[in-house]
Protein backbone atom coordinates (compact mmCIF):
# COMPACT_ATOMS: atom_id res chain seq x y z
CA UNK A 1 0.00 0.00 0.00
CA UNK A 2 1.75 3.16 -1.40
CA UNK A 3 1.40 6.12 1.01
CA UNK A 4 2.57 9.01 0.59
CA UNK A 5 4.68 8.73 3.97
CA UNK A 6 5.84 5.28 2.48
CA UNK A 7 7.17 7.16 -0.33
CA UNK A 8 8.84 9.69 0.96
CA UNK A 9 10.60 7.11 3.75
CA UNK A 10 11.82 5.09 0.47
CA UNK A 11 12.80 8.15 -1.20
CA UNK A 12 14.99 9.36 2.04
CA UNK A 13 16.38 6.25 2.67
CA UNK A 14 17.60 4.97 -0.84
CA UNK A 15 19.03 8.50 -1.60
CA UNK A 16 20.92 8.45 1.44
CA UNK A 17 22.20 4.83 0.67
CA UNK A 18 23.27 5.59 -2.34
CA UNK A 19 25.18 9.03 -1.22
CA UNK A 20 26.86 6.93 1.44
CA UNK A 21 27.96 4.07 -0.97
CA UNK A 22 29.82 6.38 -3.01
CA UNK A 23 31.91 7.01 -0.22
CA UNK A 24 32.96 2.98 -0.40
CA UNK A 25 34.84 4.27 -3.34
CA UNK A 26 37.37 6.01 -0.62
CA UNK A 27 37.43 2.91 1.25
CA UNK A 28 37.96 0.50 -1.54
CA UNK A 29 40.82 3.05 -2.74
CA UNK A 30 42.13 3.45 0.72
CA UNK A 31 42.39 -0.61 1.35
CA UNK A 32 44.28 -0.95 -2.16
CA UNK A 33 46.85 1.58 -0.89
CA UNK A 34 46.90 -0.22 2.60
CA UNK A 35 48.47 -3.33 0.28
CA UNK A 36 44.92 -5.13 0.49
CA UNK A 37 44.34 -6.74 -2.53
CA UNK A 38 41.06 -6.33 -4.36
CA UNK A 39 39.46 -9.26 -2.58
CA UNK A 40 40.08 -8.49 0.59
CA UNK A 41 38.82 -5.08 0.10
CA UNK A 42 35.82 -6.45 -0.98
CA UNK A 43 35.68 -9.08 1.94
CA UNK A 44 35.70 -6.30 4.32
CA UNK A 45 32.89 -4.56 2.47
CA UNK A 46 30.76 -7.47 2.59
CA UNK A 47 31.82 -9.51 5.82
CA UNK A 48 32.67 -6.18 8.24
CA UNK A 49 30.53 -3.55 6.23
CA UNK A 50 30.78 -1.49 9.14
CA UNK A 51 32.32 2.11 7.68
CA UNK A 52 34.18 3.64 10.14
CA UNK A 53 35.82 0.61 11.60
CA UNK A 54 36.68 -0.49 7.86
CA UNK A 55 38.48 2.55 7.75
CA UNK A 56 40.63 2.34 10.91
CA UNK A 57 41.70 -0.96 10.05
CA UNK A 58 43.38 0.07 7.04
CA UNK A 59 44.34 3.16 8.46
CA UNK A 60 46.42 1.66 10.88
CA UNK A 61 47.73 -0.93 8.55
CA UNK A 62 48.43 1.54 5.76
CA UNK A 63 50.29 3.44 8.77
CA UNK A 64 52.51 0.41 8.85
CA UNK A 65 50.99 -0.50 12.29
CA UNK A 66 50.31 -4.41 13.08
CA UNK A 67 47.70 -6.89 13.01
CA UNK A 68 46.78 -5.98 16.86
CA UNK A 69 46.62 -2.40 16.94
CA UNK A 70 44.28 -2.78 13.34
CA UNK A 71 42.06 -4.95 14.79
CA UNK A 72 41.75 -3.18 18.55
CA UNK A 73 40.85 0.17 16.44
CA UNK A 74 38.26 -1.64 14.39
CA UNK A 75 36.53 -3.16 17.24
CA UNK A 76 36.45 -0.25 19.65
CA UNK A 77 34.70 1.65 17.34
CA UNK A 78 32.35 -1.33 16.13
CA UNK A 79 31.18 -1.00 19.54
CA UNK A 80 28.51 1.34 18.87
CA UNK A 81 26.72 -1.18 16.55
CA UNK A 82 25.90 -2.72 19.62
CA UNK A 83 24.56 0.26 21.40
CA UNK A 84 22.40 0.35 17.76
CA UNK A 85 21.20 -2.70 18.30
CA UNK A 86 19.71 -2.49 21.60
CA UNK A 87 17.86 0.58 20.82
CA UNK A 88 16.77 -1.09 17.28
CA UNK A 89 15.77 -4.42 19.13
CA UNK A 90 12.49 -3.40 20.44
CA UNK A 91 11.24 -1.48 16.93
CA UNK A 92 12.58 -4.77 14.56
CA UNK A 93 12.01 -7.33 17.01
CA UNK A 94 13.88 -9.45 15.05
CA UNK A 95 12.30 -13.24 15.82
CA UNK A 96 14.29 -15.76 15.37
CA UNK A 97 17.86 -16.65 15.02
CA UNK A 98 17.80 -16.65 11.02
CA UNK A 99 16.50 -13.40 10.71
CA UNK A 100 18.35 -11.99 13.79
CA UNK A 101 21.54 -12.87 12.34
CA UNK A 102 20.53 -11.24 8.54
CA UNK A 103 18.96 -8.07 10.55
CA UNK A 104 22.29 -7.58 12.80
CA UNK A 105 24.78 -7.07 9.46
CA UNK A 106 22.74 -4.19 8.72
CA UNK A 107 23.09 -2.25 11.83
CA UNK A 108 25.28 0.58 11.30
CA UNK A 109 25.26 4.14 11.38
CA UNK A 110 22.97 5.22 8.83
CA UNK A 111 20.09 2.69 9.11
CA UNK A 112 19.70 3.32 12.71
CA UNK A 113 19.66 7.04 12.34
CA UNK A 114 16.91 6.89 9.57
CA UNK A 115 14.66 4.53 11.94
CA UNK A 116 15.06 5.62 14.73
CA UNK A 117 14.39 8.91 13.44
CA UNK A 118 10.93 7.59 11.21
CA UNK A 119 7.75 8.92 12.71
CA UNK A 120 6.51 5.20 13.26
CA UNK A 121 7.43 1.51 13.93
CA UNK A 122 6.23 0.27 10.12
CA UNK A 123 8.15 3.35 9.00
CA UNK A 124 11.20 2.67 11.18
CA UNK A 125 11.22 -0.73 9.54
CA UNK A 126 11.23 0.00 6.08
CA UNK A 127 13.60 2.91 6.74
CA UNK A 128 16.26 0.47 8.52
CA UNK A 129 15.72 -2.12 5.62
CA UNK A 130 15.39 0.20 2.72
CA UNK A 131 18.78 2.29 4.21
CA UNK A 132 20.50 -0.92 5.41
CA UNK A 133 19.89 -2.40 1.88
CA UNK A 134 21.08 0.67 -0.22
CA UNK A 135 23.81 1.60 1.86
CA UNK A 136 24.96 -2.46 1.83
CA UNK A 137 25.19 -2.72 -2.41
CA UNK A 138 26.13 0.53 -3.41
CA UNK A 139 29.01 0.49 -0.23
CA UNK A 140 29.90 -3.30 -1.81
CA UNK A 141 29.93 -2.18 -5.67
CA UNK A 142 31.85 1.35 -5.00
CA UNK A 143 34.14 -0.61 -2.68
CA UNK A 144 35.59 -2.92 -5.83
CA UNK A 145 35.37 0.06 -8.02
CA UNK A 146 37.70 2.31 -5.29
CA UNK A 147 40.04 -0.81 -5.34
CA UNK A 148 40.13 -1.32 -8.87
CA UNK A 149 40.97 2.42 -9.75
CA UNK A 150 43.30 2.60 -6.87
CA UNK A 151 45.78 -0.38 -8.17
CA UNK A 152 48.57 1.41 -10.39
CA UNK A 153 47.90 4.82 -9.13
CA UNK A 154 50.91 6.93 -10.39
CA UNK A 155 52.83 9.09 -7.82
CA UNK A 156 50.70 12.15 -7.93
CA UNK A 157 47.46 9.88 -7.38
CA UNK A 158 49.23 8.46 -4.87
CA UNK A 159 49.61 11.90 -2.84
CA UNK A 160 45.60 12.52 -3.77
CA UNK A 161 44.77 9.04 -2.51
CA UNK A 162 47.23 10.03 0.81
CA UNK A 163 45.09 13.29 1.60
CA UNK A 164 41.89 11.48 1.12
CA UNK A 165 41.83 9.41 3.94
CA UNK A 166 42.47 11.78 6.57
CA UNK A 167 39.63 13.96 4.75
CA UNK A 168 37.50 10.81 5.52
CA UNK A 169 38.02 10.65 8.84
CA UNK A 170 37.40 14.30 9.55
CA UNK A 171 33.92 13.50 7.58
CA UNK A 172 33.34 10.89 9.94
CA UNK A 173 33.52 12.63 12.95
CA UNK A 174 32.52 15.61 11.86
CA UNK A 175 28.53 15.18 12.33
CA UNK A 176 29.27 14.41 16.27
CA UNK A 177 30.60 17.85 16.07
CA UNK A 178 27.90 19.84 14.33
CA UNK A 179 25.66 21.96 17.11
CA UNK A 180 22.75 19.80 16.13
CA UNK A 181 24.66 16.90 17.58
CA UNK A 182 24.09 15.38 20.99
CA UNK A 183 26.79 17.27 23.44
CA UNK A 184 28.65 18.58 20.39
CA UNK A 185 31.33 20.46 23.11
CA UNK A 186 32.15 17.45 24.97
CA UNK A 187 33.08 15.41 21.33
CA UNK A 188 34.61 18.25 20.20
CA UNK A 189 36.54 18.27 23.63
CA UNK A 190 37.05 14.19 23.45
CA UNK A 191 37.83 14.45 19.78
CA UNK A 192 40.66 17.60 20.22
CA UNK A 193 42.16 14.96 23.50
CA UNK A 194 42.47 11.98 21.08
CA UNK A 195 44.14 13.62 18.79
CA UNK A 196 46.63 15.31 20.95
CA UNK A 197 47.30 11.77 22.99
CA UNK A 198 48.10 10.29 19.46
CA UNK A 199 50.45 12.66 18.29
CA UNK A 200 52.50 12.99 21.46
CA UNK A 201 52.27 9.13 21.40
CA UNK A 202 53.55 8.63 17.77
CA UNK A 203 57.21 9.04 18.09
CA UNK A 204 56.88 6.44 21.30
CA UNK A 205 54.97 3.38 20.28
CA UNK A 206 54.80 1.00 17.51
CA UNK A 207 52.24 2.50 14.56
CA UNK A 208 48.87 2.14 14.97
CA UNK A 209 48.79 1.30 19.33
CA UNK A 210 48.53 5.27 19.67
CA UNK A 211 45.35 4.73 17.58
CA UNK A 212 44.06 2.63 20.14
CA UNK A 213 45.92 4.11 23.25
CA UNK A 214 43.89 7.99 22.16
CA UNK A 215 40.94 6.22 23.39
CA UNK A 216 41.61 6.67 26.91
CA UNK A 217 40.62 10.45 25.82
CA UNK A 218 36.72 9.18 26.59
CA UNK A 219 37.47 10.46 29.96
CA UNK A 220 37.31 14.14 28.94
CA UNK A 221 33.27 13.15 28.47
CA UNK A 222 33.44 13.42 32.35
CA UNK A 223 29.80 11.53 33.75
CA UNK A 224 26.41 11.48 32.14
CA UNK A 225 24.95 14.84 32.82
CA UNK A 226 22.12 14.77 34.90
CA UNK A 227 18.90 14.10 33.21
CA UNK A 228 16.55 15.15 36.59
CA UNK A 229 17.64 17.71 38.66
CA UNK A 230 19.84 16.66 41.48
CA UNK B 1 52.25 -8.10 6.13
CA UNK B 2 52.35 -11.17 4.06
CA UNK B 3 48.72 -12.10 2.56
CA UNK B 4 47.78 -15.01 5.07
CA UNK B 5 48.11 -12.11 7.52
CA UNK B 6 46.08 -9.84 6.05
CA UNK B 7 43.37 -12.22 5.49
CA UNK B 8 43.16 -13.28 9.15
CA UNK B 9 43.25 -9.51 10.20
CA UNK B 10 40.25 -9.23 7.79
CA UNK B 11 38.34 -12.08 8.64
CA UNK B 12 38.70 -12.30 12.13
CA UNK B 13 37.81 -8.16 12.37
CA UNK B 14 34.69 -9.14 10.03
CA UNK B 15 33.79 -11.66 12.71
CA UNK B 16 34.39 -9.25 15.86
CA UNK B 17 32.18 -6.63 14.25
CA UNK B 18 29.46 -8.75 13.59
CA UNK B 19 29.27 -10.51 16.73
CA UNK B 20 28.92 -6.24 18.08
CA UNK B 21 26.40 -5.72 15.96
CA UNK B 22 24.73 -9.13 16.82
CA UNK B 23 25.16 -8.96 20.67
CA UNK B 24 23.11 -5.43 20.31
CA UNK B 25 19.80 -7.25 19.16
CA UNK B 26 20.37 -10.18 21.54
CA UNK B 27 21.41 -9.24 25.18
CA UNK B 28 18.99 -7.54 27.17
CA UNK B 29 19.58 -4.21 27.14
CA UNK B 30 19.75 -3.19 31.16
CA UNK B 31 23.46 -4.57 30.20
CA UNK B 32 24.20 -2.15 27.90
CA UNK B 33 22.23 0.71 29.31
CA UNK B 34 24.16 1.48 32.23
CA UNK B 35 25.09 5.25 32.19
CA UNK B 36 28.68 4.67 32.31
CA UNK B 37 28.18 1.96 29.41
CA UNK B 38 26.51 4.40 26.83
CA UNK B 39 28.69 7.23 27.92
CA UNK B 40 31.48 5.72 27.11
CA UNK B 41 30.18 4.06 23.96
CA UNK B 42 28.62 7.14 22.70
CA UNK B 43 32.30 8.98 22.92
CA UNK B 44 34.58 6.31 21.88
CA UNK B 45 34.19 7.32 17.73
CA UNK B 46 34.91 10.33 18.70
CA UNK B 47 38.44 9.94 20.58
CA UNK B 48 39.48 7.64 17.71
CA UNK B 49 38.30 9.33 14.74
CA UNK B 50 40.12 12.25 16.25
CA UNK B 51 43.21 10.34 16.53
CA UNK B 52 42.84 8.54 12.94
CA UNK B 53 42.60 12.10 11.82
CA UNK B 54 45.66 13.46 13.50
CA UNK B 55 47.82 10.59 12.52
CA UNK B 56 46.27 9.76 8.84
CA UNK B 57 47.81 14.03 8.24
CA UNK B 58 50.45 14.41 10.51
CA UNK B 59 52.33 10.75 10.73
CA UNK B 60 54.66 8.78 8.82
CA UNK B 61 55.87 6.11 10.75
CA UNK B 62 56.79 7.12 13.91
CA UNK B 63 57.74 10.81 12.69
CA UNK B 64 55.72 13.63 12.56
CA UNK B 65 55.48 15.26 8.87
CA UNK B 66 53.95 18.34 7.44
CA UNK B 67 52.97 17.93 3.80
CA UNK B 68 50.15 18.45 1.21
CA UNK B 69 47.69 16.13 3.52
CA UNK B 70 47.36 18.84 5.95
CA UNK B 71 46.66 20.96 3.31
CA UNK B 72 43.99 18.87 2.08
CA UNK B 73 42.62 18.18 5.56
CA UNK B 74 42.15 22.19 6.15
CA UNK B 75 40.72 22.03 2.53
CA UNK B 76 38.44 19.08 3.58
CA UNK B 77 37.18 21.14 7.02
CA UNK B 78 36.27 24.30 4.94
CA UNK B 79 33.95 22.15 2.69
CA UNK B 80 32.22 20.32 5.59
CA UNK B 81 31.70 23.71 7.33
CA UNK B 82 29.86 25.07 4.01
CA UNK B 83 28.42 21.41 3.96
CA UNK B 84 29.86 20.03 1.14
CA UNK B 85 28.55 16.56 0.44
CA UNK B 86 30.77 13.78 1.39
CA UNK B 87 31.96 12.84 -1.67
CA UNK B 88 32.68 16.95 -3.16
CA UNK B 89 34.90 16.78 0.48
CA UNK B 90 37.20 14.11 -0.36
CA UNK B 91 37.62 15.21 -3.82
CA UNK B 92 38.61 18.72 -2.92
CA UNK B 93 41.07 16.97 -0.53
CA UNK B 94 42.63 14.88 -2.75
CA UNK B 95 43.03 17.22 -5.33
CA UNK B 96 44.58 19.41 -2.68
CA UNK B 97 47.22 16.94 -1.85
CA UNK B 98 47.86 16.24 -5.32
CA UNK B 99 48.37 20.05 -6.53
CA UNK B 100 51.26 20.54 -3.04
CA UNK B 101 52.62 17.50 -4.15
CA UNK B 102 53.15 18.83 -7.91
CA UNK B 103 54.13 22.03 -6.65
CA UNK B 104 56.38 20.78 -4.14
CA UNK B 105 57.63 18.00 -6.34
Amino acid sequence: MPSPARTRTLRDAIGLGVAVGLYGIAFGAAAAGAGLSTWQAVAMSALMFTGASQFALVGVLGAGGGALAALGSALLLGTRNTVYGVRLAPLLTPRGWVRRAGTAQLVIDESTAMAVAAPDRELGRLAFWATGGTVYVFWNLMTLVGALGASGLGETAQAALDSVVPAAFLALLWPRLRRTAAEPEVSRRVAVGGAVVALVLTPFVPAGVQVVLAVVAVLLAGRPRRTAAA
Amino acid sequence: MSSGTLWTVVLVGSLGCYLLKFAGLSVPAAWVQHPLVTRVVDFVPAALLGALVAVQAAASGRDLVVDGRLVGLAVAALALALRAPFIVVLVLAGAAGALVHVLAG
